[in-house]
C-alpha cells in the first residue's frame, strides 16, 4: 500500500479536496508525517485477520433508532449571533462557481 | 415535427441507447433523517433546524426509525433483498448545501440491493413489459436550499448564495437502477414509465408524496449511444429532470446531441449536464468528481442498522398492492378499456377517482367530473388535476346533493366553478350563489302557467301532439328559475297541466 510512499502530487489533491493552500514546503512537510500515518496503518492491517471486522464503532452496538417525533428546534435567535453573515432569514455565503476548481 | 421524427429515426438505426436511472425521493415522515426537526415542506427559511441538522460541534445524529422502515418496505416492493448489516458512510464534500461539509450517505453497503420493476410502454403493437433492474436502494440526507443572489437568480454570475437548511436532514431514499439495455427507439418512454411507475408505487406505499414539481422525487437521467457490437458509450448524467414529460425529453435530446458529436468524430465527455425546461436541450454542467475525491468512510456516530427476519417479515406484511394488478383490478370493475385506463393514468386521475370513489361517490360519476370538467379547467390553468382547489371529499358531496334531488347537474358545475374559484366550501358556494333546485310544485306550476301564456301558439301546438314544442316550454321555465328546477320535472308536469300523454 505504502510502498511506493505517498508523493507531493497526492498531498496537494488532498489539500485542494481539503480547501487547504499549501506552500511547497509544507507539501514536502505533510507527506512525510502522512507516510508516517500510513506505515503505521500498514503494521496494523500486518496482523488484522479475516476472522475480527474492521471497526467502525468503539462500542458494539445495533440498530439505535428514535420515535419519527417533530419537535421544536431552534429560534433564529439562537444561532443568528454565530453566523458569519445573514440576510433575509437565511445563511449568506460567497459565491460558488468563481472559484478556482 | 417529420424532420425530428426522421432524425430521431436515423439515431435508432445507427445506435443501441443505453440508459440509468437515479431517482432520489423524499420520505413523508414527521421528523428529519437524523435529527427531530419537522420534515414538513417549506416553512419559513431556517425554521426546521437544531443543532444536528446545521452541523454544530458536539452535535450527534439519531436514525429515524419510521425512514428505516420506509426503506425497506421500497426495497421489498421494489424485489430488493434486505441487508442484514450495513451502515451509512460519510460522503465528504464542501459545498453550502451542506453545513457539516459532509453527507450522511451510504455507501459500499446499500440497504437494499438487486430488485426490478416491471413497466409497460404503449407501442404500435400494443402494450410491451420491460424489467427494469434495480441496482440498489440507499439512504441518505436531503440537502439544504440555495438561493443564488444576484446574477438573476443563477449561478453563474451570482455574487454570493443564501442558504436554507429546512430541507437539510430530510429522509431522502435513491433508487439506482442497473444499465437498462435493448430499449431501442423506446428508450425515452421506458425511462418516463419507470419515474411513473415508481411513483406510484411509492404512493401506495404511502412514502413518500412523490410530487416532482415540489421536488419530493427528482431524477437524475443516464444516457449512453454505441453502435452494435462495439463497447458501452461514455454516458452523461442529465441532473434534476423534474417531470414526466422532461424525462422523456431529456433522454431524446441527449440521444440526439450525442449522436451529432459521436458522427462528428468526437469523444463523448463523462460529464454532468443541466435540463432547460423550457428549450428541452440539456447544457454542461460541472464535470463529474471522482468518486474516490468523495473520501467516503463509515460514519462513526452512527451504529449500524442490522433488521431481523422478523422485522423484515413484519413489514412485507404491510405491502400494498401493486399498482399494475391494482389497476387491472380496478379496470375490470369500472369496464374500462385498458387505453381509457392508460389515459385516466397519465392524466393523474386515477387516484383522485378512486378516492372519490371510497368517498361513496358512483365510479361513472367519478370518472365523468374528473376527466370532463375539472380536467378542462386544469388544461386551462396548465396544472395538475390534483393542484386544483377540489378534493375528492367535495365530490362526494356535491353528488350526495345531486341524488338527493337538491342540486342539478347544471347547477353542480357552478359548484364548481365557486369551489376553484375560492369561494369556500361546497355548503359554502351553494348557499353563497343560492343554489337550490326549485322543487316545490307551486312554483314550478306557476312558472310554467307564465311561460304557457306568454307563448299560447306554442301551447296550442303541445295540445295538439306536437310534443316536440315542449322544449321551448321547459327551455323558458328554466330560464324564469335560473336554471333552478329540474328540468325533467318540469316537463312531466307541463304535459299533466295540459292533459297530454308523452
Amino acid at each position: 500500500m505504502t510502498q511506493d510512499g505517498i508523493n507531493a502530487e497526492q498531498v496537494r489533491h488532498l489539500g485542494k479536496l481539503a480547501r487547504l493552500e499549501l506552500t511547497s514546503e509544507e507539501v514536502e512537510h505533510y507527506a512525510a508525517q502522512l507516510e508516517q500515518i500510513l506505515s503505521a496503518i500498514t503494521s496494523i492491517s500486518a496482523v488484522a485477520t479475516q476472522e475480527i471486522p474492521p471497526t467502525s464503532h468503539p462500542i458494539p452496538m445495533e440498530n439505535v433508532y428514535r420515535d419519527d417525533l417533530a419537535l421544536p428546534g431552534l429560534e433564529l435567535a439562537d444561532f443568528v449571533p454565530g453566523a458569519p453573515a445573514f440576510e433575509d432569514d437565511r445563511f449568506r455565503v460567497p459565491r460558488i462557481l468563481g472559484e478556482p476548481s | 415535427m417529420t424532420t425530428l421524427t426522421t432524425e430521431y429515426d436515423a439515431v435508432i438505426a445507427e445506435f443501441d441507447p443505453i440508459i440509468g436511472l437515479e431517482t432520489h425521493i423524499e420520505l413523508g415522515t414527521n421528523s428529519k433523517m437524523f435529527c427531530a426537526c419537522s420534515a414538513q415542506f417549506g416553512g419559513d427559511p431556517n425554521t426546521h433546524v437544531c443543532p444536528v441538522c446545521l452541523g454544530m460541534p458536539g452535535s450527534m445524529p439519531v436514525v429515524n426509525r419510521v425512514a428505516i422502515e420506509s426503506t425497506i418496505r421500497m426495497g421489498l416492493a421494489l424485489n430488493c433483498s434486505i441487508s442484514p448489516w450495513c451502515r451509512f458512510a460519510r460522503k465528504n464534500y464542501f459545498y453550502p448545501d451542506m453545513p457539516k461539509n459532509y453527507q450522511i450517505s451510504q455507501y459500499d453497503e446499500p440497504l437494499c440491493t438487486d430488485g426490478f420493476l416491471d413497466v409497460t410502454v404503449a407501442t404500435q403493437d400494443g402494450p410491451q413489459v420491460f424489467r427494469v433492474e434495480i441496482e440498489r436502494v440507499h439512504m441518505e440526507e436531503d440537502t439544504g436550499k440555495l438561493l443564488h443572489a444576484g446574477g438573476a437568480g443563477r449561478i453563474h454570475g451570482a455574487t454570493h448564495s443564501l442558504v436554507d437548511y429546512n430541507r437539510a436532514g430530510i429522509p431522502l431514499i435513491e433508487v439506482v437502477t442497473k444499465p437498462i439495455l435493448n430499449t431501442g427507439e423506446l428508450a425515452p418512454e421506458v425511462a418516463k414509465a419507470y419515474v411513473a411507475e415508481l411513483r406510484d408505487l411509492m404512493r401506495a406505499l404511502g412514502v413518500s408524496d412523490v410530487r416532482m414539481e415540489e421536488g419530493s422525487l427528482r431524477c437524475d437521467v443516464n444516457v449512453s449511444l454505441s453502435r452494435p457490437g462495439e463497447e458501452w458509450g461514455t454516458r452523461t448524467e442529465t441532473k434534476n429532470v423534474n417531470s414526466l414529460r422532461s424525462v422523456e425529453r431529456s433522454v431524446r435530446t441527449e440521444m440526439l446531441r450525442q449522436a451529432n458529436q459521436l458522427r462528428a468524430g468526437e469523444r463523448i465527455i463523462q460529464e454532468t449536464r443541466h435540463f432547460n425546461e423550457e428549450t428541452g436541450d440539456t447544457t454542461s454542467g460541472r464535470s463529474k468528481e471522482q468518486a474516490e475525491d468523495y473520501r467516503y468512510f463509515p460514519e462513526p456516530d452512527l451504529v449500524p442498522i442490522a433488521p431481523s427476519q422478523t422485522w423484515i417479515q413484519e413489514l412485507r406484511g404491510t405491502l400494498p398492492e401493486v399498482p399494475s394488478v391494482r389497476r387491472a383490478r380496478l379496470r375490470s370493475e369500472w369496464g374500462i378499456t385498458e387505453f381509457d385506463m392508460q389515459s385516466l393514468v397519465n392524466a393523474g386521475a386515477l387516484e383522485l377517482i378512486t378516492a372519490s370513489i371510497d368517498a361513496g361517490v358512483q365510479p361513472t360519476a367519478a370518472r365523468k367530473w374528473w376527466t370532463g370538467e375539472l380536467m378542462r379547467v386544469a388544461n386551462e390553468q396548465g396544472c395538475e388535476l390534483e393542484d386544483l382547489s377540489v378534493t375528492p371529499l367535495d365530490i362526494a358531496e356535491i353528488e350526495g346533493l345531486i341524488s338527493q334531488g337538491d342540486l342539478t347537474d347544471k347547477m353542480a358545475r357552478s359548484v364548481f366553478e365557486g369551489l376553484l374559484a375560492g369561494e369556500g366550501s361546497v355548503s359554502e358556494v351553494v348557499s353563497s350563489r343560492g343554489l337550490v333546485v326549485v322543487n316545490d310544485d307551486a312554483s314550478l306550476i306557476a312558472a310554467i302557467n307564465t311561460a304557457l301564456s306568454d307563448s299560447p301558439d306554442v301551447a296550442e301546438k303541445i295540445k295538439g301532439g306536437k310534443i316536440a314544442a315542449a322544449g321551448a316550454i321547459v327551455g323558458s321555465v328554466m330560464k324564469a328559475t335560473q336554471g333552478q328546477a329540474d328540468a325533467a320535472k318540469v316537463r312531466a308536469l307541463l304535459f299533466e297541466l295540459l292533459g297530454v300523454k308523452e
